[in-house]
């Protein structure tokens, strides 16, 4: 036995320790390289946004700001003024797109998700063997006949067509049921009992118990509605209808350096939302994400 | 207790399963089994948008693997190279990353994690804008500066148009933004494996990490490994147009970035040939799903 704590009771090596030991200097030696690696490309990023035009065209580029400035934040704006679509248009168009698209995929998460764990039906199965396999599902493999849906449909150049498509999530259908799974039967069959329909048991029994998982549902729904550009390309023309990242994506093909710092804006305002958003639901994805087993 | 009901009420409470499912049911249809199933119609045919399309059985395959030179000297390398630094390399990284986040506190934990955590936000536009104003092929890229004072280069690289470059470009990038959902999943699966397994594993005598890996903390976290692995492979496919979007052209310089969702967009959205483009995404589906199963065979084909 290597390793014994004050009790003589047997130590495992260690996971998730609850102070900090010497032993774990080890990890930090590649942890630390690794995290600076990850972390210097969003930096610089981040210094690129803030840089006024002849500190852009300074050689050699610097890895620091000597005056910071928001030009590159206004100039995002006004360059757009020049054309009939303001910045912000594009701006509000993926807020509204956003929303709706997380508010769409939590309330199809909860609704399916308790449908497909607690209901019992012929061909539930079935069901669930589908939702798995589409997770596998990748829709840049199926641009084109995507389209041709959109077109059918009538959702071409429709401000649907930057919501509906991302509304299918089987990846937050999938984590909510696997939640909902672990929940007691018993405590909905005591809420029938009662009398509560499917409706009531979800809003007041479901609803509050699976949090945890909906943090994992609204930043995965948050990450691909708010940087969604496929809708913007391939199935919408009127520019009143486009999204934000379109916009940034129109600027950052220009490719010239001083478009560069105003890109870099652009993809710091796209960036950030995600970051924080990320950080404030953390805890509630680490611990949704311990039923996220396929089995 | 009794209850009165309307008959509409009834209704929708009688059916409530149907109900709750059937929205999301019609846009998973709508999004993707009418695709999916499209895609395998029109493979089989000759579809310009024009005409109707007219059927011809395989030759759409026959072509694509016994004429198409693109693809076959391009394309599918490019693929087969991608999936396995991307698809392979990130998932190990990913697991590799979370065991040891594992091995810490709470706090210097959840800092890193978000860390790693934080380049897999950045996709599609946004990764594009970040890496090439360093890729920049101009002296004042930031790769160009560093090697041009190192005295490595004499002249700045046109990284991004090079067909030497380009790919490894493209794997670095990927491989940087991979620990997304997946990676999550193997640490939350990691922090909690029943602790007295390990203690078991000791009694049995486990002689160190490595053994304590493959003998406890993989088998204990499984399904998250599957999960991850269904992750890592289609996070690997999801961005298809990072080399377009990082050359700015597609094709990409000497078909260097060249992968099969750009082959696709190439003959689908460039020459409109649908039924051939169409072809092409049953291939790369098939791919994805011999993929995922790949991968997640990795760690778990020791038992069963």
């Amino acid at each position: 036995m290597k390793k014994k704590n004050k009790q003589g009771n047997v130590l495992a090596f260690g996971v998730n320790p609850k102070r900090f030991r010497a032993n774990q200097l080890k990890f930090y030696v590649y942890l630390l390289p690794v995290a600076a690696v990850m972390l210097l490309p969003i930096i610089y990023n981040l210094i690129t946004a803030f840089k006024p035009l002849d500190e852009l065209f300074a050689y050699p580029p610097r890895f620091y700001v000597k005056h910071p400035t928001l030009d590159n934040f206004l100039r995002l704006f006004e360059i757009s003024s020049g054309t009939a679509i303001p910045a912000s248009r594009y701006l509000f168009n993926t807020v509204l797109t956003t929303i709706l698209t997380m508010l769409g995929n939590i309330w199809i998460a909860v609704s399916v998700g308790f449908v497909l764990s607690k209901k019992r039906f012929r061909g539930k199965n079935a069901l669930l063997q589908i939702n798995n396999a589409a997770l596998m599902f990748v829709s840049a493999a199926v641009t084109i006949p995507t389209y041709f849906v959109i077109v059918y449909t009538g959702l071409r150049d429709n401000f649907l067509a930057n919501i509906l498509p991302g509304l299918v999530a089987p990846t937050g259908v999938f984590l909510t049921k696997q939640f909902i799974d672990q929940l007691p039967d018993a405590l909905i069959e005591a809420a029938v009992i009662d009398g509560a329909s499917d409706y009531r048991i979800i809003r007041k029994i479901i609803f509050p118990l699976v949090r945890p998982a909906l943090s994992t549902v609204m930043i995965l729904s948050f990450q691909t509605s708010w940087a969604n550009v496929t809708a913007s390309n391939l199935y919408i023309d009127n520019e009143t209808y486009k999204t934000f990242a379109y916009y940034i994506s129109t600027l950052a093909t220009g490719g010239t350096v001083s478009t560069q710092g105003v890109a870099a804006a652009g993809s710091l305002i796209m960036f950030l939302p995600n970051l924080i958003i990320f950080i404030i639901l953390q805890s509630g994805v680490m611990n949704s994400m311990v039923h996220s087993g396929i089995k | 207790m009794s209850r009165l009901h309307s008959a509409r009420g009834r209704f929708i409470d009688r059916h409530s399963s149907m109900l709750l499912i059937a929205p999301y049911g019609f846009l998973f249809s709508l999004f993707i089994i009418i695709p999916v199933g499209a895609a395998i119609v029109l493979s089989f045919t000759y579809f310009n948008t024009i005409e109707p399309p007219d059927f011809i059985g395989l030759s759409n395959y026959i072509n694509l693997f016994t004429n198409d030179s693109v693809f076959m000297q391009y394309v599918l390398p490019n693929t087969l190279l991608y999936a396995i630094f991307v698809g392979i390399g990130g998932y190990i990284l990913s697991f590799f990353m979370a065991w040891t986040l594992a091995q810490l506190t709470k706090i210097p934990r959840t800092i890193l994690t978000v860390i790693f955590y934080s380049p897999s936000m950045t996709g599609g536009v946004m990764l594009s804008t970040i890496w090439s104003v360093i890729f920049s092929g101009d002296k004042r890229g930031l790769l160009n500066t560093l090697l041009l004072k190192m005295d490595i280069i004499d002249d700045p690289v046109q990284w991004l148009q090079s067909g030497s470059f380009l790919m490894p470009i493209m794997i670095t990038v990927a491989l940087w933004s991979s620990m997304g959902v997946g990676f999550l999943a193997i640490l939350s699966g990691i922090l909690n494996v029943n602790q007295e397994y390990y203690e078991a594993g000791y009694i049995d005598g486990i002689k160190n990490r490595f053994q304590e890996i493959i003998y406890i903390t993989i088998p204990s976290i499984k399904p998250q490994m599957l999960f991850g692995a269904v992750m890592a492979v289609v996070n690997t496919f999801k961005d298809g147009g990072t080399g377009v979007l990082l050359s700015g052209s597609n094709p990409t310089p000497d078909y260097a970035g060249q992968l099969i969702a750009n082959h696709i967009d190439d003959y689908g959205f460039i020459r409109y040939e649908m039924g051939y483009a169409s072809a092409v995404s049953v291939v790369l589906l098939v791919f994805i799903y011999i993929m995922s199963r790949v991968v997640g065979g990795i760690f778990n084909s020791s038992d069963e």
